[in-house]
């Protein structure tokens, strides 16, 4: 990979319970572009996040973010190191208002004005739905806010678990025109994704995980140009896709 | 990918149940007010009973709000919370005996400053107690119920005894301030002139509370931290730290409680706070763990509840909030007011 990456695992291993969920995990995110974490369900994707956010901790291996190794620092250290995470069941609180979960999100003071108009500018929903509680917005505007709390004050990294999951095809395209606007402002991003079609969109880098390693690592335009690689890492099929 | 039409939200305008659904806690208030008005038919009698279940409310409102806001936000079933009800009673007690001058003084500011001063010694030391109660009991159990329970049942069996090697075996009788002693008339109904006060003080706190959970930052983490722990730490917030804060916040409210349910018994025992637990679980269970409008709601539900049937049926006034508590649990398995929790 071309530019030095910001978010390093080295032999990464947890356990969840009795059982051995990530088997050494080696992946590197690069600054500046959007990695795709991909893979069969079970296959360790979502682990792997949780690994690095600290809710669940690795019994093997490193994790440096930065440069700084993050591996044993406590979750709250680690999110105010830089990183914005989007867990898969998008972690909207409820009975709070979209403004309330905004403002929650602002950790380093009240929300700039100029960046949330941005984000406005790429969720009009969340502003037409500003002052309602959350738990009444629709799926799709549930993710949105989800990615935009996130989005609220500049990140270097963003760790976001499956943003298209269940969601209408114009939804995708506003989340898709999201993410690359966040990459254009410098941040990178570890995407974990199913639609293989948002990927290869998005992707600049792939990275492929089976039964809790990473079993295969490339330029995203590798992956998608050889389908013969994708039907024996993940079992695709993108004939006529 | 294929552009598609951007989708245009709108706000769908509640049906009238959607609008009428979250009041329906604060009518079952009213209806619980109306139907006492129906069963005990004599308006002054009525007038001063709701008074005063009102004011009971209160005190229950003050005991139990930092017990849901404990569970609520660290999952802890705090069976302990009881000792700093009795230890909140004691220190103050002490306190306004200390302070004779000012609450023998006909002046009723002195005497409402000697109540202040007392309630503010028992929160203080409460607080204390509280951080170190969680530092050496509750720590250890975070993330198991059974030995939460084992614990803090041990925890509030010492707490009772350190009260006893403290201040004595013996129950303490004391006096109210002067001023606020007998009753006063209000719209013909007599109503003790300490429940006034404590209303008052109810009130306030309730306000006060409302306001911190509604319009500060530490407010909307700890709403947060009640629905998804985790995420507010991902978010980037140290939870461990808030967590200490709305333990010993807890401790000083039971404190707060206790001082007040002291004065108002004139006599005080290190068992008091203990006693005082079955009515607060009921309290916060009705109200829903976690919430403090529930919990608000929930303590006039009991107060006025035990006022009525025990002016009715002496006998069954327990009863009637064990009663009360197995029907709301059956419209609400989850309380008046629901918390919602992150799965």
């Amino acid at each position: 990979m071309s530019s030095e990456p910001i978010l390093e695992l080295v032999g990464v291993s947890t356990d969840i319970g009795q059982y051995h969920i990530l088997r050494g995990v080696d992946l590197n995110v690069p600054a500046n572009t959007v990695t795709m974490l991909l893979g069969r369900n079970g296959a360790g994707k979502t682990t792997t996040l949780r690994s690095i956010m600290g809710h669940w901790r690795c019994h093997e291996g490193r994790i440096f973010f930065d440069g700084v190794d993050i591996t044993k620092m406590p979750t709250a250290e680690i999110a105010r190191a830089g990183i914005g995470y989007v867990p898969e069941h998008m972690g909207i609180f409820s009975d709070l208002t979209v403004e309330e979960n905004m403002r929650l999100a602002a950790i380093q003071g009240p929300i700039d004005s100029a960046r949330l108009d941005w984000i406005f500018g790429v969720f009009p929903a969340l502003k037409t739905f500003w002052r309602s509680a959350a738990g009444t917005l629709s799926g799709g505007q549930k993710q949105m806010l989800s990615i935009a709390r996130a989005m609220i004050e500049e990140r270097k990294l963003y760790l976001i678990d499956e943003p298209t999951k269940g969601l209408a095809p114009a939804i995708v395209t506003t989340m898709a025109r999201a993410l690359n606007d966040l990459k254009r402002q410098g941040a990178a991003i570890l995407l974990v994704e199913q639609n293989f079609a948002v990927a290869q969109a998005l992707g600049d880098y792939s990275d492929v995980m089976d039964d809790g390693r990473i079993v295969w690592s490339g330029a995203m335009s590798r992956l998608s140009e050889n389908a013969e690689l994708q039907q024996k890492l993940m079992g695709l099929s993108l004939a006529g896709s | 990918m294929t552009a598609a039409p951007e989708p245009t939200p709108t706000i769908v305008r509640p049906t009238s149940s959607e609008q009428i659904a979250p009041y329906t806690p604060l009518a079952l208030v009213v209806l619980l007010i109306c139907v006492g008005y129906l069963a005990i038919g004599i308006p002054s009698s009525w007038l001063t009973l709701t008074l005063s279940g009102l004011a009971m409310g209160m005190m229950y409102f003050i005991m139990a709000t930092g017990l849901t806001l404990v569970f609520g936000l660290m999952d802890v079933i705090n069976f302990g919370h009881g000792a700093f009800i009795s230890l909140g009673a004691f220190v103050g007690v002490t306190v306004l005996l200390e302070l004779g001058v000012f609450s023998e003084s006909p002046t009723l500011w002195l005497n409402i400053a000697a109540v202040l001063l007392s309630i503010a010694a028992a929160m203080a030391v409460c607080s204390i107690a509280g951080w170190g109660f969680e530092r050496l009991v509750v720590r250890p159990v975070y993330g198991s119920h059974l030995n939460q329970i084992l614990v803090t049942m041990g925890g509030l069996i010492i707490a009772e005894q350190l009260i006893i090697v403290f201040w004595g075996p013996e129950e303490i009788y004391f006096t109210r301030p002067e001023m606020l002693k007998g009753s006063a008339d209000l719209f013909g109904a007599t109503i003790e002139k300490f429940r006034l006060l404590v209303v008052s003080l109810g009130l306030g706190m309730f306000a006060m509370m409302r306001w911190i959970l509604r319009q500060t930052k530490i407010g909307l983490i700890v709403r947060a931290g009640v629905e998804d722990r985790e995420m507010v730490m991902a978010l980037g917030y140290r939870l461990r730290l808030v967590f200490i804060g709305v333990f010993i916040a807890g401790s000083a409210l039971a404190g707060f409680g206790g001082a007040i349910w002291g004065m108002y018994q004139e006599v005080i025992t290190a068992h008091m706070g203990n006693q005082a637990m079955v009515l607060v679980f009921i309290v916060v269970i009705i109200g829903g763990l976690g919430s403090v409008e529930g919990c608000f709601l929930g303590a006039l539900m009991v107060g006025l509840m035990q006022n009525y049937v025990g002016f009715l049926a002496p006998k069954f006034a327990l009863l009637s909030n064990i009663g009360l508590m197995v029907a709301i649990l059956i419209w609400r398995p989850m309380g008046m007011i629901p918390v919602v929790k992150a799965k």
